[in-house]
């Protein structure tokens, strides 16, 4: 290579100097706009690791002078939405719930804000339209069948502390005993019609009838005298025809010998104490109230 | 011009060309990677983040087994929507004992970071034999054979070692009684004092309702762990990052 640069005759543009078999290559310019474009990139990557965080150093990353942070971002936008609808959240967090009247803005706002609650935390065992799963355990809440009570503070009792969870000390717990350990086969079976006879009139009535002094021994302590269960211990109204887990014979057996143990998580250590009363509204407003 | 006939040496030496090459390589990796190990923010220090028990890692194997990161991934993003779906968002300490971790962005199943306590261990049973059985609009293929499939810890203290070996600070004490432990936390009327005092906040159930030790037991004592190692209403962020 030398110093002088050769140039093509027929263009005037300098050449690289390489030649194949004689084909030389022009080293023609590049154009104006794009190499000034190009500069002005270089210029404006300067400027943005300026002003973001950028470039790492021993100890840290520079920060940045327009003081940019992605959490402080993200909190800056939930306390602005958080915002707008400040005085409904503290009023629903100061209200007594039995109170809140019909057709009020609160109520209103309780019941919309706990609908999305719903979906996002409920839903995923009570349906997404609150009807629950039949047969498998978790509770319909659009009837009138409570198993702790329909009320809304009841309501609001249990979404906040949960059922039978080891997490929060103050959960709703009840535990039926195990009656296989208890109960003979005949036993069960006779415990296992006469229950079944409260709601169907196809039913063996002897042994129905001898299934009746065992449940007011065994059974009736909870469930009461006449089988119309007792909110305050969990345990279930099973002369309604309402089943939870299924009223089929078979069903019956099975949670007669091994008993059952739903558990519901404690959503006061989830969510906020305004969704925990929002998600009561709106569940109350589906079938609550008894 | 002077410099680009110097270089002209360069080029014309495989030798020295790769040379050359690999220290400018190596100037730019060590500009690139080496302040990650003295960068105080690179990793946050937080309080209640422990390595996960041996059922729990069993678990993990088997939720990487079976593809579940291809649909859900357990990174909660900080941006409002997520935090108000899933809860406060990841922090990179939450992860430092996974290996590989289980971050992404592709979510065709829910992001699963904070689902530990969220739902019963039952529903997790019903949920991953039959996920239409509760959430009909799912399309969740079904893993009901992870009932039947039984298991012992016969290589779990292989397993702990090999964590130990990439960071996690397993001590000899856990690994010694990695099977004892493996056992002891799908046993709720077993033993399990050791174990907590190994491991500290442990969730201590019997996971699938069955009496066998089986994969079902393994994936929920993972899933039930998930997010909820850092308490929350005591962590304070950091704003400036």
């Amino acid at each position: 290579m030398s110093d002088a640069p050769k140039v093509d005759k027929e263009t005037g543009v300098e050449t690289t100097g390489h030649s194949w078999d004689g084909i030389e290559e022009l080293n023609s310019p590049l154009p104006r706009w794009w190499l000034w474009t190009f500069y002005l990139t270089i210029i404006w990557a300067i400027g943005y690791t300026i002003a973001y965080p950028a470039w790492p150093m021993v100890r840290g990353a520079t920060e940045g002078v327009l003081g940019w942070s992605t959490r402080a971002n993200v909190a800056a936008d939930i306390e602005e939405h958080e915002a707008l609808n400040a005085d409904l959240a503290n009023a629903l967090v100061a209200a007594d719930l039995t109170t809140l009247e019909t057709g009020s803005d609160l109520l209103r706002y309780a019941t919309s804000r706990g609908q999305a609650v719903f979906i996002a935390n409920c839903s995923q065992c009570h349906g997404s339209g609150a009807a629950g799963v039949q047969a498998a355990g978790y509770p319909n809440l659009l009837d009138d069948a409570w198993l702790w009570g329909g009320e809304i503070d009841q309501i609001a009792y249990t979404v906040r502390h949960g059922i039978r969870n080891e997490t929060d000390p103050d959960a709703r717990w009840s535990e039926m005993p195990a009656f296989a350990d208890i109960f003979s086969r005949e036993e069960t079976e006779a415990v296992v019609e006469y229950v079944y006879s409260l709601t169907s009139d196809d039913h063996d009535a002897a042994l129905a009838e001898t299934g009746s002094t065992l449940f007011l021994d065994n059974c009736a302590a909870c469930h009461g005298d006449n089988a119309m269960g007792n909110p305050d211990l969990g345990a279930p109204n099973l002369s309604d025809a309402i089943w939870l887990y299924g009223g089929d014979r078979d069903t019956l057996t099975e949670t007669v010998m091994n008993s059952r143990f739903g558990v519901m998580p404690a959503w006061g250590l989830r969510i906020s104490e305004a969704d925990v009363r929002a998600v009561s509204a709106y569940v109350h407003s589906l079938g609550g109230g008894e | 011009m002077a410099v680009i006939d110097k270089h002209k040496a360069l080029e014309r030496s495989p030798t020295l060309l790769f040379i050359f090459s690999f220290l400018v390589v190596t100037i730019g990796g060590i500009v690139e990677i080496a302040p990650l190990f003295w960068l105080e923010n690179t990793i946050e220090e937080v309080d209640g983040v422990r390595p996960y028990t041996p059922l729990e890692l069993t678990g993990r194997d088997i939720y990487v087994r079976e593809g579940c990161y291809v649909c859900h991934s357990q990174m909660i993003r900080p941006m409002r929507d997520e935090v108000e779906r899933y809860g406060h968002y990841s922090l990179a300490a939450e992860s430092m004992y996974d290996h590989p971790f289980q971050w992404g962005s592709k979510r065709t199943g829910p992001d699963l970071a904070r689902v530990g306590g969220r739902y019963s261990d039952a529903w997790h049973v019903d949920h991953l034999t039959d996920p239409q059985s509760v959430v009909p609009e799912s399309i969740m293929p079904k893993y009901g054979f992870l009932l039947d499939r039984t298991i012992e810890p016969e290589h779990i203290e292989d397993l702990l070692s090999t964590h130990r070996f990439v960071g996690v600070p397993y001590t000899d004490e856990m690994i010694e009684q990695a099977s004892a432990d493996f056992y002891a936390q799908a046993d709720p009327f077993g033993d399990i004092d050791g174990l907590e005092e190994r491991y500290g906040n442990v969730t201590i159930s019997n996971f699938d309702g069955q009496d066998a030790l089986t994969e079902m037991d393994a994936l929920i004592a993972y899933l039930q762990v998930l997010g909820t190692m850092v308490d929350f209403s005591t962590f304070t962020p950091v704003p400036s990052r």
